[in-house]
């Protein structure tokens, strides 16, 4: 497929795919804490760009709502948030995925107030995590874009009709300008294809409710249909990644690995960071260090047996979350303690609290990591705290 | 990998300053990545942005690095501290109405390092008709660095430009050349 190269941040990129997919309905908060992606995306609507509805609302509760309004309609429909957005949208965010309303959200991560602050980390993320949508984590523009697409055609697969989150890190990505190839607006529709409604309201020959009160004698039916179609996905998931590499000649996968076939140590993260590790990765190789990296590119549904297939041999494996957990380990590292546990796996766990607020995580940082965790696979055991941090002021600390 | 630090006051252009560049480098197929670490969003507020440019995918997300050029766009700047994480062969661009003997008198940090002195702030108001030092910047980057022949570059900048009336369009233009020719 010939494509087109351009320069991009991870803002535009979402844009761009926005407006590929032909939206019937955007509905947005566009200020900070959102990012220019609404932005860019009222500029292609002045310009003629696109001719579905663009409506601007006075919340990010409201964004939503009307996202699920638009959706519940019988229309293609997404938006965009961030931080303290993301948490005035939590309400809806799950009205959005109980009703199973295949929405795309572009989640920009920042981190959450109080004290404020715009820049990169998971917070809200993680506070979106048990919402019921399905999570991916794009880690540089091209990555925003393509992901995109591809949220489209997963989100409204018959057997999967959940809503869609594509997560990119505040700034390391959104506000990164990075050169990307991008595909031509009629094969990147082609792709996605057209939105088929499902029991739209608006069908006056078969009236539909949505969202109706069940209590006791059905809730937890709904709740397991949910879960159902959440595990349903992953199959949906890997066939629309395997279309697109088809078409785009770029491929992802659940969980993105890296020199990890014979690694003693290994990195487990989420987002941007990943990049950077994998240079830190290629420096202690150099060094002859087994060192080797897991990137989770999908964080919900997670992938558990995908997951399992790498850590099996490592002797030590350490998660960095981008979140304060606040009173436990983080959400990554116990979903990773998860796995090791159900596949009986006895390597050494540790937990890094990492880039909080954006805080700078360097390939030096990086290999600090690493070499911290070798002290425990040459000990053969956790001679470290089990959460740590890296490049924050003042003394060492650990609840663990 | 080509590593640039922009110093500059929010307002003046230096994200667009980075984009430009990004933009010119991947039109001749070279890896890129252009970021800046925004304060407060204040206009006149000191800020930073940053080039990277590589035969290979630039996947360090990081903001570490020890830059090839310090580009200094906002004449003040001098005095406050931007010797932080350079290098031995770290080059200076600055922009300033002083000579080369009055800015070493002025700022002694400056002693022993390789520095490169043009009027970015006059050039922009004489030839685009407001002080938007930016864009002379690169074309004086571009003397500096020999990374384009002048004319090759005017006119990827002439193309990139191309929303903007054509007075600011021929403005910038003449302001990157006369930065090229003007910066020693």
């Amino acid at each position: 497929m010939e494509q087109n190269r351009i320069v991009w941040d991870g803002n535009m990129a979402a844009s761009q795919a926005m407006r590929q997919a032909k939206i019937d309905v955007v509905a947005a908060y566009p200020i900070t804490p959102s990012t220019p992606i609404v932005q860019n995306y009222s500029q292609f609507v002045a310009d003629g760009d696109v001719d579905g509805e663009f409506v601007m609302v006075e919340s990010e509760h409201s964004a939503m709502s009307a996202c699920v309004g638009a959706a519940s309609a019988g229309g293609r429909v997404a938006t965009a948030t961030s931080s303290q957005g993301y948490a005035l949208m939590i309400e809806v965010l799950y009205q959005a995925s109980g009703m199973r309303l295949p929405i795309v959200l572009n989640a920009v991560n920042r981190a959450l107030a109080a004290p404020l602050n715009i820049h990169g980390d998971h917070s809200d993320m993680y506070l979106g995590r048990d919402a019921g949508w399905i999570n991916m984590v794009a880690n540089n523009p091209q990555e925003v874009y393509d992901l995109n697409l591809c949220a489209f055609k997963i989100a409204e697969d018959y057997s999967v009709r959940l809503p869609v989150a594509v997560n990119q890190d505040g700034f390391l990505v959104s506000h990164t300008t990075e050169a990307l190839n991008y595909l031509p607006d009629d094969e990147a529709y082609k792709f996605i294809g057209d939105y088929k409604p499902h029991n739209p309201m608006l069908d006056p020959e078969k009236p539909v409710t949505y969202g109706a009160q069940t209590e006791g004698e059905w809730h937890y039916e709904h709740k397991m249909r949910h879960e159902h179609a959440m595990y349903n996905s992953f199959g949906v998931i890997e066939k629309v990644l395997a279309e697109y590499k088809e078409l785009s000649g770029r491929e992802y996968k659940f969980v993105e690995t890296y020199q990890v076939d014979d690694a003693e140590e290994i990195i487990i993260c989420m987002g941007s960071v990943a990049g950077t590790t994998q240079l830190a990765v290629d420096k202690l190789r150099a060094e002859g260090k087994k060192v080797g990296l897991v990137s989770v590119r999908l964080w919900r549904p997670f992938p558990k047996e995908e997951l399992a297939k790498y850590l099996g041999k490592t002797k030590t494996i350490t998660v960095l979350d981008r979140s304060a957990p606040l009173g436990s380990t983080g959400a990554l590292y116990n979903e990773v303690a998860a796995v090791m546990v159900d596949n009986g796996y006895n390597a050494v766990l540790l937990n890094y609290v990492y880039g909080l607020g954006g805080r700078d995580m360097t390939i030096d940082h990086l290999t600090e990591i690493f070499n911290s965790a070798k002290e425990c696979s040459d000990a053969g055991k956790r001679v470290k705290p089990l959460i740590q941090t890296i490049n924050l002021r003042g003394k060492e600390l650990s609840f663990y | 990998m080509l590593e640039l630090r922009w110093h500059s006051r929010a307002g003046q252009g230096a994200v667009t300053g980075v984009k430009a560049l990004c933009d010119v480098m991947a039109h001749e197929g070279k890896h890129v990545q252009g970021f800046s670490v925004y304060g407060a969003e204040k206009r006149g507020a000191p800020m930073n942005a940053f080039n990277r440019v590589d035969e290979n995918p630039i996947i360090d997300h990081s903001k570490a690095m020890k830059p090839d050029y310090v580009l200094v766009i906002d004449p003040s700047l001098v005095y406050t501290d931007i010797h932080y994480d350079i290098k031995e062969t770290t080059k200076y661009i600055i922009t300033t109405h002083l000579s080369k003997e009055e800015l070493l008198e002025a700022v002694p940090a400056f002693a022993g390092k390789e520095i490169y002195l043009v009027d970015c702030i006059k050039i922009s108001q004489e030839e685009i008709g407001r002080a938007m030092p930016n864009t002379p910047m690169l074309g004086a980057l571009m003397k500096v660095s020999g990374l384009f022949e002048i004319d090759d570059f005017a006119g990827s900048m002439e193309k990139l430009l191309y929303k903007f009336p054509q007075k600011i369009i021929d403005g910038n233009v003449k302001a990157i050349k006369r930065a090229y020719a003007e910066v020693k």
